[in-house]
Formats: structure tokens, C-alpha cells, sequence
């Protein structure tokens, strides 16, 4: 990346954020410290995966989006969204109606990403067979576990397809459509309806391309919101002919095994991004056996479990399943004689590039010491791993201080062994964890109640 | 500034297999040594925490990491290695049919090491034990 600052989808509403540790726990790349009370996300580290927002006791997490009204500059108003947005929908409401509410929101027109579904397992197939040494690949649809191998596995980067996500290949396909029917390119806005985060991020800072073809991005779970209002209970318009061209496997391929189902050799699906690590750490040791191609992602149940998604990801999942049994298959889907050759050009991406963001220090000698002075450190540190410095645990605090981003008195049975050592006073102490949990923190206050562990 | 770590290896205990390469592959990330080098030096090292798992009672792993090289000393109390020329052939291996099934014992691994080592050493002392010192420039 050539610019300073990253890009990131998601954000801390300071206002709601008291400080506390769920978040700093569950961020799969150590990304959040507490400073003066609130939750802060090193850019750097951040893969977008949503973990944080997940586990939010207050919902102080929020994840940037377009404004809807931006449609209103083009003529051709495309609602570009994944399949899975349907799964969420009650029962008793139909595809129809769904499509019928997206149109009364002021799209002019309905896409469902995964309709030309075919040309992205045809080029996975022709990209796989031209690259068979470089086994297993690993699929880049989900963004956050791109950038997880970005940064974390940057040896696995070359396994990495370079082949855009579908709602790259979703919006050209698009685009193509109405310019069959007339439009020009600049009268369409094509606005993609997001179901998590990773997905918002890698639209403005793409992977593997300059710039995204997508024109807007909308928050699912608002839009979900938008579209459950705007159904209309009476009979509305068979709108069926705009599905013409989804697939049963169009619409399974954002649910776990959707990839890795139509892929033609050996090929594992992992979702969850603690699954994904163990696989990746394995695959880095070269202990994985002899698989052809990884489908990874970040979020369990994949995008039913997205994070911008209001449904329960099973029940998801069971109606999708459902809903791809009335759909042909994929191959006899797309009308036969048609040139997608262009279209799968576009599609093609660059290869992605390493990002070494957990090396100590670029040169070794310095990285030697400081690994020395961590592994002191370590030694006076409790290991109980509490969070009470803002970091996710001693390993963590540790190198915190040796990057001189933290100090040792940051840990609070440092700062007690200190006191009773007579080397701080209790004042200082004091001072020390108002920096970290912010001035008002130590005040009787019940709405800082923090949240059980319910069991999920 | 050297780096030293130091496993305990008990013979048998497939399931704890991979301790050692799999910390020393943490380390070697944090000092910004090379996805290839460090590739390099975790098959080797994991290949030569197998052998004492599947071949000897226990041992000691000792791992020292320099500014220009890891060299990595495996002692085993086992019952050692007759002929250390013929243990180093492709496909030659004494593991035992039990091990054999759980996957391990394809004769694989000393070639394998020292494919992946820039330096290996190995002693041996029948009914005593074997000593395996690895070498990696990084």
C-alpha cells in the first residue's frame, strides 16, 4: 500500500464505548489495545473481520457505509446483492416481494451477485490447471482472510487466486446487461449491499486491483431494514425472469463448501478464522495433505454469518439450501454461444503482496534484541493474560513495551509488586491505570456492567 | 545476542508432534527472516522432532537463534542408530509397524533434513542415544 493510512470499514463510536475487553480478546491479529478508555484499532493489523463488532457488549463498533440517497445521481440504479441477503427474510415473505421492496426503495434495477456464477468456477478451474504445482490455492473470495495472509502468512501470498470476488465479476456482468439494453456506463450506479465489513473494505481499498468498479456500498443490516418496511403485503409482481440467470450454485456459493463443492479435484472448506489459522499453520508447515484448493472463511457458516446479516446464520443457511433446489444448474444457466471471454479478463487480479506487519523490526540485529527483551519482559509479567492494560495478553503487552508503545507499569500486579516493593507510590499506580481506562473509569457508574459469558 | 530455547520430547507422543517447529516458526516471523529460509528450517526441524517421538524414549530439543544462523541441537536417550549411511537413504527406515500406520516411518526424514539444512550432523551410540545438530544460515 502506498498510502499512509489504511482504509478500514470498521470503526469505535467512542461515545459508546466505556472500555473494556471483549473486543481486545477477540481480534484475531491483535489489532485493539484500550487508551484512555476506549477501544482503538491499529490500521495496520486490522483485516476488517468483524470479531470486534461481534462481541461488542454496547455495540460500539460501527461500519461505515454510502449514503442510499447517492442513487439518486444515475439513471440506472443497480442493488447489487449476494444471495445470502434472501436467506435472512421470514419465511412467508417471497423472492418476489423482496425484489419488489429493493424496487420501491428507488433501485431501477436487481442484481443478485452470483448469477453469472459459471465464469468464475470456469476461470478457478483454468487458473488451477495452468498453476498445479502451486497446490493447494487458496480461494480470495473472502477478503479478511486475504489480508490474513497478507500480513500473517505473507510465505502462502503466490497460493492466493487472482481472480477478483464475484461482486467484482457481479457488477460487470451488470454493466454489460444494461448496456444491452441502452444504458451508458456513466447513467449506471452500481451499489453493492454489503453482508459484512471485509467485503466494504476490500470495495474502497480493493485487493489485487486499483479501484473497484462498485459505485456505492450499503450496510445490509440497515437496507434489511429498509426493504422489511417497504414489503408490501398484497400480491406484487412475479419479478422471477430478473433471476433468470441464478444458479443453485449461485446460490450456495457464499455458504460453506459453496467453493470448494464445484471445484473439480481435492478441495477443503473451513469457516471460522480460528479454523482458518490452524489450517493455514498448517498448510505453512507443509503438513496439510494433498489438496488442490482451500475454500477459507472468516466468519462461521461463511456469509450467512456475516456480520452485517439480522437472521440466525442457520436458519440462513437452511433456507438458502432450500431455495437452491428450485434452480438449475449453473452450467445450463448461462446461454451457450455467448463470448464471456472479456468478462473474464476483467476479472482477472493482480497478484497479492506480502505485508510483514509482525516482524519486531526490519533489521535483524534489532529484531534479535528486542525478542530478548520480550522474553524478559515476560518473565516478570503474571501470564494470567487479564487485559487490565489494554492489551490482549502478556506475549502482547510485552512487545507493546519493547515497541515503546506500552510500559511496564501498565500491568496492575506489576504496579501492586511495585507498591508493596515501595518503588511507586499508590498514586502513581493510579495514574497509570487512568491512562489506560480513561479518567471517569474508576467512578461508581451502572451502566458499565460489562457482559456474561453467555456460552456463544 | 543469541536466542536459546529448549523442548522436551517424549518418545510415542505423536499428538504433541510439531511443538518446537511451530514456536521457533513464530520467533523466526518476529525477526523478519525469509518465508523460504524459514520453511526451510521448520520441515527440518520437525522432521528431526518426529524421529525422536518415533524412534527414541525422549529427549531435548536446545534451539539457538543467532543474527545469521539457527542451529538447532536434538539429543534423544534411544536406542540409536546402527548405520548412520544407510538411515540417511530415501526410503530406508526402522520405525515400527505401528508408527508406520499412524502415517510416520517412510524413510523420509534424515533425507529430508538434510535437504532442508545447510549443516547436519549426526552421532550415534547404539543402545545410548543419537544426537542430531542442525544448521541454518538465515
Amino acid at each position: 500500500m502506498a498510502e499512509g493510512k489504511k482504509y478500514h470499514a470498521i470503526k469505535v463510536d467512542i461515545e459508546k464505548c466505556f472500555g473494556c475487553t471483549h473486543c481486545v480478546k477477540a481480534c484475531p491479529t491483535e489489532a485493539i489495545r484500550i487508551k484512555n478508555g476506549k477501544a482503538v484499532i491499529d490500521d495496520k493489523r486490522c483485516v476488517d473481520c468483524g470479531n470486534c463488532k461481534r462481541v461488542c457488549p454496547v455495540d460500539a463498533f460501527y461500519i461505515e457505509q454510502d449514503d442510499i440517497s447517492q442513487i439518486e445521481n444515475y439513471k440506472y440504479r443497480v442493488a447489487l446483492f449476494p444471495s445470502v441477503m434472501i436467506g435472512q427474510f421470514p419465511e412467508t415473505i417471497s423472492e418476489s416481494q423482496v425484489y419488489d421492496g429493493i424496487l420501491k426503495l428507488g433501485f431501477t434495477h436487481v442484481f443478485e451477485v452470483e448469477q453469472p456464477i459459471q465464469l468464475l468456477i470456469d476461470s478457478i478451474r483454468e487458473y488451477s490447471e495452468d498453476h498445479a504445482n502451486e497446490k493447494p490455492l487458496i480461494s480470495s473470495f473472502c477478503p479478511a482472510i486475504v489480508r490474513l495472509v497478507q500480513m500473517r502468512y505473507p510465505a502462502l501470498v503466490d497460493k492466493v487466486l487472482p481472480i477478483k470476488a464475484p461482486h467484482d465479476l457481479a457488477a460487470h456482468f451488470a454493466i454489460e446487461k444494461l448496456k444491452e439494453d441502452g444504458a451508458s456506463v456513466d447513467e449506471i450506479g452500481i451499489f453493492y449491499i454489503t453482508p459484512c465489513s471485509a467485503k466494504m473494505a476490500a470495495v474502497k481499498r480493493p485487493l489485487g486491483e486499483k479501484e473497484s468498479i462498485v459505485n456505492g456500498i450499503i450496510n445490509m443490516s440497515e437496507f434489511f431494514d429498509k426493504v422489511m418496511k417497504a414489503i408490501s403485503p398484497e400480491p406484487v409482481h412475479d419479478s422471477s425472469g430478473l433471476r433468470q440467470n441464478l444458479s443453485r450454485e449461485g446460490v450456495m456459493w457464499s455458504l460453506t463448501g459453496g467453493e470448494s463443492e464445484t471445484f473439480h479435484k481435492r478441495a477443503l472448506a473451513i469457516d471460522g478464522i480460528k479454523n482458518v489459522v490452524k489450517i493455514l499453520e498448517r498448510l505453512e508447515n507443509e503438513k496439510l495433505p494433498d489438496v488442490s484448493f482451500l475454500e477459507l472463511r472468516s466468519c462461521n457458516q461463511s456469509c450467512a454469518g456475516g456480520i452485517l446479516l439480522s437472521g440466525n446464520r442457520f436458519l440462513t443457511v437452511e433456507r438458502l439450501k432450500r431455495r437452491a433446489k428450485r434452480y438449475p444448474n449453473a452450467s445450463e444457466v448461462l446461454p451457450a454461444g455467448n463470448d464471456f471471454s472479456a468478462l473474464k479478463e476483467k476479472i482477472k487480479a493482480e497478484k497479492i503482496e506480502p505485508e510483514y506487519i509482525f516482524q519486531l523490526d526490519s533489521d535483524r540485529a534489532k529484531a534479535l534484541t528486542k525478542m530478548d527483551k520480550v522474553q524478559r519482559i515476560i518473565c516478570q509479567l503474571p501470564g494470567i493474560d487479564c487485559g487490565a492494560c489494554g492489551a490482549p495478553n502478556c506475549q502482547a503487552l510485552a512487545e507493546d513495551i519493547v515497541q515503546g508503545k506500552a510500559k511496564m507499569s501498565d500491568c496492575v500486579f506489576l504496579q501492586e509488586r511495585w507498591q508493596k516493593e515501595g518503588k511507586i507510590s499508590a498514586k502513581k499506580a493510579f495514574s497509570s491505570l487512568e491512562k489506560t481506562w480513561g479518567k471517569g473509569r474508576f467512578e461508581a457508574d451502572c451502566n458499565k456492567k460489562g457482559a456474561r459469558n453467555e456460552g456463544y | 545476542m543469541n536466542l536459546e530455547y529448549t523442548f522436551k520430547v517424549e518418545g510415542g507422543n505423536f499428538s504433541k508432534a510439531g511443538v518446537a517447529s511451530s514456536d521457533v516458526k513464530k520467533v523466526l516471523k518476529k525477526l523478519n527472516v525469509g518465508p523460504k529460509t524459514i520453511r526451510r528450517i521448520v520441515v527440518s526441524l520437525y522432521e528431526a522432532e518426529i524421529n525422536i517421538i518415533a524412534h527414541a524414549y525422549r529427549g531435548e530439543i536446545l534451539v539457538k537463534i543467532s543474527e545469521n544462523k539457527v542451529e538447532t541441537t536434538l539429543k534423544d536417550s534411544g536406542p540409536g542408530i546402527e548405520d548412520i549411511n544407510k538411515a540417511m537413504e530415501e526410503g530406508y527406515s526402522t520405525a515400527s509397524p505401528e508408527v508406520r500406520e499412524m502415517g510416520f516411518g517412510a524413510g523420509m526424514g534424515l533425507s529430508n533434513m538434510n535437504k532442508n539444512t545447510d549443516k547436519l550432523e549426526i552421532t550415534s551410540e547404539v543402545g545410548v542415544g543419537t544426537t542430531v545438530k542442525l544448521m541454518n544460515w538465515i
